[in-house]
Order: structure tokens, then sequence, then C-alpha cells
């Protein structure tokens, strides 16, 4: 049975393309059969993050018009077996999606893949409207800031009423949390909220917590999802997240500050 | 009133149904309809979509005897100009019965107030009391959510975000945080009272008095409170 998982935040730059991508590559290199759409159509950037920017020839919206075949605009990926992408297109706007045309994309990939990762824009117009429209999963991406906080809850609420699930009165999405661009010290500081602060506020479960990295940065310019650097904070903390997502229970990491050489030393285990 | 359906042998293409409806009734304290439609813009302005598409009931008993077919035909122009949809007069009487077959409206004859509170003295069964429910939401309220339970209580077992809206014609209870706005008496209900678990409100108002999070003390955040509303001004008193 595949599911269907939208990434979305409502608030920009928060890092749900990052997260996409590295939910993609995770779940693929956990051997599931892994789709990932880009539905910020105009402002394409998934293809740039999973490093397959230079062989996109149809995409989406072709797909959508009846200009390409869906076979023909999927990206395989050449590192993880299993794993595709299918970009969004940059020379239109989000008015070229519709609701049957998505549909009918979304069922001719369940056929083919366990999981179809939606890679939302930002926002709560169309875009985003329609990528989470069909989901079965939601993750909400929020940084430990108080507008970003706002925005998910307010996609939240959309995904209580604006989904075909809450629309046919089935069970609802299913709503988790990730928390990206943590920063413990800062967060000491009271520069940042807690990832308590933000669960406080938002009352859903805890997917995972991604600390402030450079790595994302370096992987996302070199085309690399950032769960393959798995020597990375962020690459393990979204390494755990998958392997939370596939329901195994693993403690979260990353929550406090990184120790120095000597806390390294005398204080026992370190992250 | 019971549910009917009519037997044919052919299916049914519609069915009759009986449904208690709460109802916003407009009482007429006055026949000059130019000062009335003045007063009423008034109130909309306010708030303007509370209003909008509202069925009302007039209730012209008071003045019914000086009020002629055509000022009331006049008033229910200005009535449906402003989006609102009256449906029926209510009371009894010749006076009245003249203005509704004039102006096309219904009559409602039984449509009683909201009875008094009575007291209860053994004796007797008690009087049936209608009562409105109150409308009870199980979710979390989200930033950008409206809730508004028409003609009663609004009750939130769960907690309401920074930027959503809880709006009652009667009392708002919130058991979670109270971090958004809450309007509780919006057509007028002086009476009305908000109670929350924990006040972190961004607005809190009573029958259109209202006090933004500023003005809410310091040593009311966070607590369990109720706010209600005495002569022109907002109170907040810890509850318990």
């Amino acid at each position: 049975m595949t599911r269907i998982i939208v990434v979305t935040s409502g608030k920009g730059g928060v890092g749900k393309t990052t997260t996409s991508a590295a939910f993609a590559a995770g779940l693929a290199s956990a051997g599931r059969r892994t789709a990932v759409i880009d539905f910020d159509v105009g402002l394409r950037s998934l293809d740039l993050i999973m490093g397959c920017e230079r062989r996109v020839v149809y995409d989406f919206i072709n797909v959508i018009n009846g200009e390409a075949a869906l076979k023909q605009a999927l990206i395989k990926d050449k590192r993880i077996p299993g794993l595709f992408i299918l970009p969004a297109s940059q020379t239109r706007d989000k008015d070229a999606l519709t609701t049957e045309g998505v549909e009918r994309v979304l069922d001719e990939l369940s056929e083919e893949f366990d999981y179809i990762i939606c890679d939302s824009p930002a926002g709560i117009e169309r875009g985003a409207y329609l990528a989470m429209y069909f989901a079965d999963e939601a993750i909400v991406v929020t940084n430990p800031e108080v507008s970003s906080v706002r925005d998910s809850d307010r996609v939240l609420g959309l995904l209580a009423s604006k989904t075909r699930r809450a629309e046919r009165g089935e069970p609802s999405v299913r709503e988790r949390l990730l928390v990206t661009r943590y920063a413990p010290s800062r967060v000491g500081k009271g520069e940042m909220l807690s990832v308590e602060d933000v669960q406080e506020i938002l009352a859903i479960e805890l997917l995972g917590v991604i600390p402030e990295s450079t790595t994302v940065l370096n992987a996302s310019n070199s085309g690399m999802p950032v769960i393959l650097e798995a020597r990375s904070d962020a690459g393990q903390a979204y390494q755990d997240a998958v392997a939370r997502f596939l329901g195994e229970e693993r403690e979260h990491r990353f929550l406090t500050e990184k120790k120095g050489l000597f806390g390294r030393l005398f204080g026992g285990s370190s992250a | 009133m019971a549910s009917q359906i009519i037997p044919e042998s052919r299916a049914a293409t519609f069915d009759l149904k009986g449904r208690m409806v709460t109802l916003t009734v407009l009482r007429l304290s006055s026949t000059d309809i130019e000062t009335l439609v003045r007063q009423l813009d008034e109130r909309m302005a306010a708030a303007p979509d509370l209003l909008r598409a509202l069925p009302l009931v007039l209730d012209p008993q008071p003045v019914a005897t000086e009020l002629s077919a055509s000022r009331l035909a006049a008033l229910l122009v200005e009535l449906r100009r402003r989006a609102l949809v009256p449906i029926a007069l209510r009371g009894a009487g010749e006076d009245l019965e003249r203005l509704a077959t004039e102006t096309g409206l219904g009559i409602l004859r039984q449509l009683a107030d909201s009875p008094e509170p009575q007291r209860y003295d053994g004796s007797a069964p008690p009087a049936e009391v209608s009562s409105v429910p109150g409308r009870i939401v199980q979710q979390p309220v989200r930033s950008g959510q409206q809730i508004y339970a028409r003609g009663g209580d609004l009750v939130v077992l769960s907690s309401v975000s920074p930027g959503a809206e809880l709006l009652a014609d009667g009392n708002i209870h919130v058991y979670g945080a109270l971090r958004g706005r809450a309007l509780a008496g919006v057509q007028g209900n002086t009476e009305a009272r908000i109670f929350c678990q924990s006040l972190n409100a961004e607005l809190i108002a009573i029958a259109g008095h209202y006090q933004v999070s500023e003005q809410i003390g310091e040593a009311d955040r966070g607590r369990q409170v109720q706010i209600f509303l005495q002569g022109d001004s907002l109170y907040v008193a810890p509850l318990g």
C-alpha cells in the first residue's frame, strides 16, 4: 500500500526540500521504492539538492498536461536504487497544477512505489494546497522560532480541514514534527525556542530534531542529500528520523550542547 | 415536529424534516426605520461576517399597531440589501396577520423567548426548558482557524493557538491554553463570560468590549481565570 507523504511548513527556507531529499534518500536506502515530487512549480530546487539538475528533460507539469509520459519525466537517482525524482517546471507557475492532474500522477506512481514524497512549496496557496491534498502523512518542518511555529500551526489547521482525508471524513492525516536548524547553545541563551516550547504549541508527535550544521549547506551545494553524509550530526539526525518514521524506536540526540574535548573526555558519552 | 415521508410507488424525491433551530430575532422598538437602519449598520460594521446571510425573525409586537406595511416593506428592502434574510414575523394578532400577508413573510406564533430560570419546588415535574446545546471542539484550534458557536456556548477541550479566533453568542470555555482570540457574547450578550485554564490570549472580548494582550495584566497571564463584563469594563478574575 503506497503512502503519500507531504513535507510542509508554511514558512519558506526552513528546510522542506532538504528534508524531502533526505527522507527520499533514507527511505530508498532502507529498501523502499520512493518517488519524490517537487511541487514548487516556478521555483524548483529539489533537482539541485538531489544533484540531478543536469538530467531534467520533462517535468511534473509536462506529465500533468499529457505532454510527456510519467516514465519519461522521472529521473532515476544514480546513487540509490529505487529512488526517483519528479522535478517541477521552472517556466510555469502554480496555476498549471490541477487537482485532477496531480491525482492522476499520484495514482500512476502508486502502482509502482512504496512511498511518494510531496515536497511542498512555502505558503498556503495552490501549490502547497495540492501538495498536501492527497497526503496520508505529513512531516511538518519547523525552525525553533516563533514565526515558523505559527506558520506550521496554520498548516496543521489546513491538514485537518483541507485534505482529501478530511473532506471524506477518513482517518486524519498522520502529522509529525521535524524541528530543523536547532542550535542547543542558542536555546540555552534564550535566543531560540526549545524543542519543548515548539512541541507545546504544536502538540504533535516529534519525529526528529536536526541540529544546525554547515554540512547541510555544503551538501545542498554539492547536490548530495545530507542524510548520505553519515559522519555529520545532521546526517545522523536525519537517519534517526527516517528510522523513527519506519517505526523504529530511537532516542533523540543533538538536543544538548556538544561538549568540547574536555567535556568529551570527562563527561562520558557525547554525540 | 416529526419527520414525514410521503409513501409513494416511486422513490421519494424529497422528505420533510423538522429541526429545532436557534433564530436571531430583530425586535423593533420604534417605527423610525432610518434610525434603525443606521444603528444596524454600526452594529454590522463591527462584525460584518457574523450577520451575513443570517435568517432573521422580526418581532414588531411593541410597535405593531403603528407600523404600516409599507414601512415594514421598506425595512425588509434595507435588510436584504445588507445580505440579511428576513424569514418571518413573530407574534400574533390582527395587525401582525395584516403585515405578514402584505409583505409575504411567515408568522411564528409560538416562538418564545428563552424562558426565565425557574425554581423546581419538587411537586411537579420541571417544565421543559429549551436550551441551545453548546458547541464542543476536541481538536486544537490552529492559527487561522475561526470557530463560531452561534446561539450558544463554545467549549474547546484543547488549546487555541496564536492567530486562531473563537466566537460565541454565549460563553467560551477553553480547557487547553488560550493563546488566540476569544470573543464571547458577540451578538451583544453582556452576561457572557470567558473561562480558561491558561490565559495567554491575543485578545479577549465580551459583547464588543475588548482588551488586547498588552492590556492584560502580567499577574493574570498563564493562570486559570474567568473574564466578565461589569458596566463597560472587562474584569479578569482568578478561578477557584
